[in-house]
């Protein structure tokens, strides 16, 4: 992509802006995923199954039917016919399966049926007239187990092409990736460390439950209302899973209350609209916080070993490691990603790096910020903490001395461009938390972390109003302040205050497909496509300027917000102010706007390092933390308030997975912690101040430099947090959460 | 569902000795409205006891002894500055159960009856050595707290029994209360463990000690071999180390996803120590 307009002075671009959607949401009346409702409105509500693993039998809805108060039931007949294909091809049979079971269901809290009722209440109580007869089977939850040759066979003809011959058919994908020869790198070690480490799955928590309104009549025709990160795909999937033509489906984003990548599929909206189709009623269905748990997107559960042989100066000579992440039973745990992921950091002769994706009798896991690579961090980075002990050299000496750089051939193939890690290190060593002395009963821990980013597909509308404002029209629900964002790179390019442009997330009738908000994507790939779009504008108001003044288009040129002569041999005008433009832009050639859309591909990949002091409660194993600070390269801070949160939201998050959030199955299979009281999500008591340092190293794939934040924040927290508390409690923590009960277990054998 | 407001307790009791099926009483509703909003008890008949006079009066009579409305808040008791001064460990128990939301609505007779272990206020209630009263057909009987709760979700309160009152003890000199729990987070959780510490000193020496446990058995422990452990010492560390010992002996508790036996066991003599320390300094006059 051409970049001949790189920026790196701003006027707007870097201030710190009210949010333009801050008094909406103080004052209520911002309109979230279950805040929509129709004329007619039916309630829907799901049926869901007791067991991890059994075969559907018989589902006998007959008594359900005649309640007075339902007006439709569906099951899994009530969709359509979609192929299976085997690993992530079949993806819509994956998610049509997880939306509806068909033979089997799958996990607790699969749904085998729905109804849809004249009230909430009438929904739920109907549910108890479905009578549903399971044939109960084995299941299995654990990965490690999944992967045994005993266990039972969740289903086959799932694994596809990469996975090789021999292996269990709950292996379903296998990667493996590297350069170097690592036997002769660890031969080269004066310190070789080998060691296994396992992490729980946890929820991305957040606080709006899935929730959406649908409508669908006979004709194929269809409005869907729903919270999620992304409505194009929402779009498609919904229309293939119901038999409809995508396009004779409108899907509008609602304001969503958090996402984390938790929202990139669908869930309920299927089901909503298969429901409306037979009742010929608008349904809308609202999750409650144990739905969200049981059946929505947690993390996939790892279990890892991860080999680093180091000099005693320490150059790492040579890393490899496993990884094997279960997703639930479907392809799709990121087993791939945490391997590539977990040794990117690093500038390493020989390295290689395994993942496995694993089936297990739990919900289908969804994306979770940089989906994957938390774990590999995880362990990866507490190798090297212990080998830096060992060795009785520097954390981030060790990190600096085998950091990546610009050129370095990445673990996972590529040579990087430009990159910021080392500046994020240098950042690390001169912030005065780093020397900051620590209390007795206290350790300090740090990590580095890196995630890939994303492009995507993207289009991006800007349309001028009379009277100089503009709207801005994009395809990427705002997870994290990218109206704000948005808005503010399309002043810098037009040159007209931020407050005098509106951006709105457009339904799918009004722009072209764009992906999903995820993969920190929005304000490099919308940002990218606003600036573009701001430009697209700028052109056509040039030409009005120059039509206006009688000179060629070439002679003018856009400065502050106004049309000026391009130099003295272009005439002598007065600079046209844009509004003075768009005021007679009717008469002038018609309205003015800009377009652009396009799938961006220098996303540009960033790197964070994160340093937290904690403190272990010897007698109690409860840990808390006292200090932490995230710093990360964000290429160019837009807004930098909202990169700060993005910081500081990634190290909550972290504290969580860290230290208390897991999913906890049952001997039976059943989860047995579905609500906030047990699921221990950080209260906002349980955190510090946390501390945050942006570096700015330009990404070249964006006009104005900027690299995606959102999701490299998660990686470095399981890491640094489980270092702090390895060094403060004096024994290696290799098993996440690090929950109170499991601490004072690990300093009881440690004493014992 | 039938929905009741009557105007004494009288009328309470009569009204739910009368009623067929599931009959829940309605304090805070902090338990029943939660309960019921997530189908997990769906009362055929709902007893609001809200409405009776003086259901919020916190009262302290002339011998020193305090009288509170069943219907009194978490919030109202911590607001009552006497109170505090008197009953720290009770109050600071209250005070722990929930957010600010639900501090404006839970009560101490809520937390009782609806049976949980766990229940932050009940070993606070029973080391003070708390008394209920119960209202029931046949007039008014006065109960133990440690004789309430039977087991989880369970009460000793027959059908058609309602609490209209709970005593509090004159505090009296050289006394002093705590109640420490453990959570894994600052707030908003559900004790692991909870001990409450009462007692009371002749000097450095402890002459008088209540001490109850949470979380750790099926109902709210009164354990006589911590009282044991302490009476007679100056809190030295031996008898801190028997106190502990004592309190890991009485637990039974279960493995769950709240926390293990062995570590339920092992920190309810953490926590009894720690209870146990600041109990002591209360008596010793010292303000926390
Ligand atoms: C967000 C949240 C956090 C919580 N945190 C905690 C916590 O940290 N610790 C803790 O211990 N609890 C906690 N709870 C539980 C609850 O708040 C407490 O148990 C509270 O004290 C209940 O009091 P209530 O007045 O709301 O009871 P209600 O819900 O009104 O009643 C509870 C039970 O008591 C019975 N009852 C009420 N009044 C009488 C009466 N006069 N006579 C006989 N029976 C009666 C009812 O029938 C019912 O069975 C929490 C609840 C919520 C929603």
């Amino acid at each position: 992509m051409a970049l001949d307009d790189r920026k790196s002075e701003f006027t707007f671009v870097g201030t710190r802006p009210d949010r333009p959607d801050g008094l909406d949401k103080v004052t209520g009346r911002a309109k979230f995923g279950a805040d929509m409702s129709a004329p007619g409105m039916l309630h829907g509500a799901i049926l869901r199954s007791p067991h991890a693993h059994a075969r559907i039998v018989k589902i006998d809805t007959s008594k359900a039917e005649a309640h007075k108060d339902v007006k439709a039931v569906v099951t899994r007949a009530d969709f359509a016919d979609v192929p299976f294909k085997p690993g992530l091809e079949g993806e819509f049979w994956n998610v049509l399966e997880n939306v509806m079971a068909g033979e089997k269901a799958l996990y607790d809290g699969h749904a085998v049926a729905a109804v849809a009722a004249s009230s909430a209440l009438a929904a739920r109580d109907a549910l108890k007239l479905i009578e549903v007869e399971y044939e109960v089977l084995p299941h299995v939850t654990d990965v490690d187990k999944a992967m045994a040759p005993d266990a039972p066979v969740i289903r086959e003809g799932a694994a596809d092409y990469s996975v090789p011959e021999g292996m269990h058919p709950n292996v379903v994908r296998y990667h493996e990736s590297g350069h170097g020869d690592v036997e002769a790198g660890f031969a080269e070690a004066d310190l070789i460390i080998e060691d296994s480490f396992v992490t729980e799955a946890t929820h991305q928590g957040y606080i709006e439950p899935h929730a959406c309104l649908g409508m669908l009549g006979n004709d194929g025709k269809g409005e869907l209302w729903c919270t999620t990160q992304g409505h194009w795909i929402a779009q498609k999937t919904c229309a293939a899973l119901l038999g409809i033509e995508t396009s004779q489906l409108r899907v509008t984003a609602s304001e969503i209350g958090g996402g984390f990548g938790g929202k990139t599929t669908v869930f309920i909206e299927p089901v909503a609209l298969a429901l409306s189709r037979k009742a010929n009623r608008p349904v809308k269905i609202v999750m409650t916080r144990s739905e969200v748990f049981r059946a929505t997107g947690p993390t996939a559960s790892a279990s890892m070993d991860v080999k680093i042989g180091m000099k005693k100066d320490g150059t790492i000579s040579a890393a490899q490691g496993v990884f094997r992440l279960q997703g639930g039973a479907f392809p799709g745990a990121p087993g791939d990603m945490t391997a590539m992921c977990a040794f990117a950091p690093y500038n390493l002769t020989n390295v290689k790096q395994i993942g496995y994706d694993v089936m297990s009798n739990r919900p289908k896991q969804a994306a979770y910020r940089a989906p994957g690579a938390p774990m590999g961090a995880f362990a990866v980075e507490s190798v090297i903490d212990e080998l830096c002990k060992k060795l009785g050299l520097d954390p981030v000496d060790v990190r600096l001395k085998n950091a990546a750089h610009e050129g370095t051939k990445a673990s996972y193939g590529p040579r990087y461009e430009r990159i910021g890690l080392v500046e994020t290190l240098e950042a690390a060593k001169a912030h005065p938390h780093y020397t900051a002395p620590l209390k007795p009963g206290q350790g300090r821990g740090i990590s580095c972390g890196f995630w890939f980013n994303h492009g995507g597909e993207t289009s991006v509308s800007l349309a001028l109003s009379e009277d100089g404002s503009a709207q801005l029209m994009v395809g990427t629900p705002d997870i994290g302040g990218s109206r704000a964002s948005m808005a503010l790179m399309a002043a810098e390019v037009l040159g007209i205050p931020y407050e005098n442009i509106r951006v709105t997330i457009a339904d799918t009738a009004t722009l072209g497909y764009n992906d999903v908000s995820h993969g920190s994507r929005v304000t490099y790939a919308s940002g990218l496509a606003t600036i573009k779009a701001a430009k697209h504008a700028v052109e056509k108001l040039c030409e009005r300027a120059a039509a206006k003044w009688d000179i060629p288009v070439e002679a003018v040129k856009w400065e502050n917000g106004c049309a000026v002569p391009s130099g003295p041999n272009a005439g002598d005008f007065d600079p046209m102010p844009l509004a003075d433009i768009t005021a007679d832009m009717g008469r002038t050639g018609g309205p003015i706007s800009g377009h652009f859309e396009a799938t961006p591909e220098g996303a540009g990949v960033s790197f964070g390092t994160h340093i937290v002091d904690a403190e272990v409660d010897p007698e109690t194993g409860k840990t808390s933390i006292t200090r932490y600070t995230v710093i990360q390269d964000a290429g160019k801070a837009i807004h930098p308030t909202y990169v700060e949160g993005q910081f500081q939201g990634g190290a909550a998050q972290g504290i969580g997975w860290a230290l208390n959030e897991e999913y906890i199955y049952g001997e039976d299979g059943r989860l047995q912690n579905s609500i906030f009281l047990d699921y221990r999500i950080p209260v906002a008591s349980d955190l510090p101040m946390i501390d945050t340092v942006i570096v700015e190293v330009p990404n070249p794939g964006h006009p104005f430099g900027v690299r995606g934040v959102g999701e490299t924040g998660i990686v470095p927290p399981l890491a640094a947090i489980a270092n702090a508390v390895s060094n403060a409690a004096g024994v290696r923590m290799k098993q996440l959460p690090m929950s109170p009960p499991r601490i004072l277990a690990a300093l009881k054998d440690n004493n014992g | 569902m039938n929905y009741h407001s009557p105007a004494s307790f009288a009328e309470a009791s009569a009204l739910a000795a009368n009623a067929t099926g599931i009959t829940r009483f309605l304090a805070g509703g902090t338990d029943v409205l939660v309960q019921l909003r997530s189908d997990v008890v769906t009362p055929d008949t709902l007893i609001d006891i809200k409405k009776i006079d003086g259901v919020h009066d916190i009262t302290r009579n002339a011998d020193g002894s305090w009288t509170l409305g069943v219907a009194a808040t978490g919030a109202e008791m911590t607001e009552h500055a006497d109170l505090g001064r008197d009953w720290p460990g009770l109050v600071e128990a209250m005070d722990l159960i929930g957010s600010t939301q639900v501090q404006g609505r839970a009560t101490l007779t809520g937390n009782l009856c609806n049976g949980s272990p766990a229940a932050d206020s009940v070993p606070a209630m029973i080391a003070a050595g708390v008394t209920v009263t119960v209202t029931g057909p046949s007039g008014d009987r006065e109960v133990a707290v440690e004789d309430v709760p039977t087991g989880p979700g369970k009460t000793s309160l027959a059908k058609g029994e309602v609490i209209s009152a709970i005593n509090i003890p004159a505090r009296g000199e050289n006394g002093g209360d705590a109640y420490l729990r453990f959570i894994p987070r600052t707030e908003m959780d559900i004790a692991v463990v909870g001990v409450a510490v009462n007692l009371r000193l002749d000097g450095d020496i402890i002459t008088e000690a209540r001490v109850s446990l949470g979380a750790v058995a099926p109902t709210v422990l009164l354990v006589e071999d911590c009282a044991k452990a302490i009476i007679g010492s100056a809190l030295d560390d031996a008898a801190l180390d028997a106190l502990a010992a004592a309190a890991s002996a009485a637990c039974n508790p279960i493995d769950d996803k709240r926390g293990t036996i062995a570590f339920r066991t092992e920190v309810a003599g953490v926590l009894a120590k720690r209870a146990a320390k600041i109990a002591y300094a209360r008596a010793k006059g010292e303000q926390a």
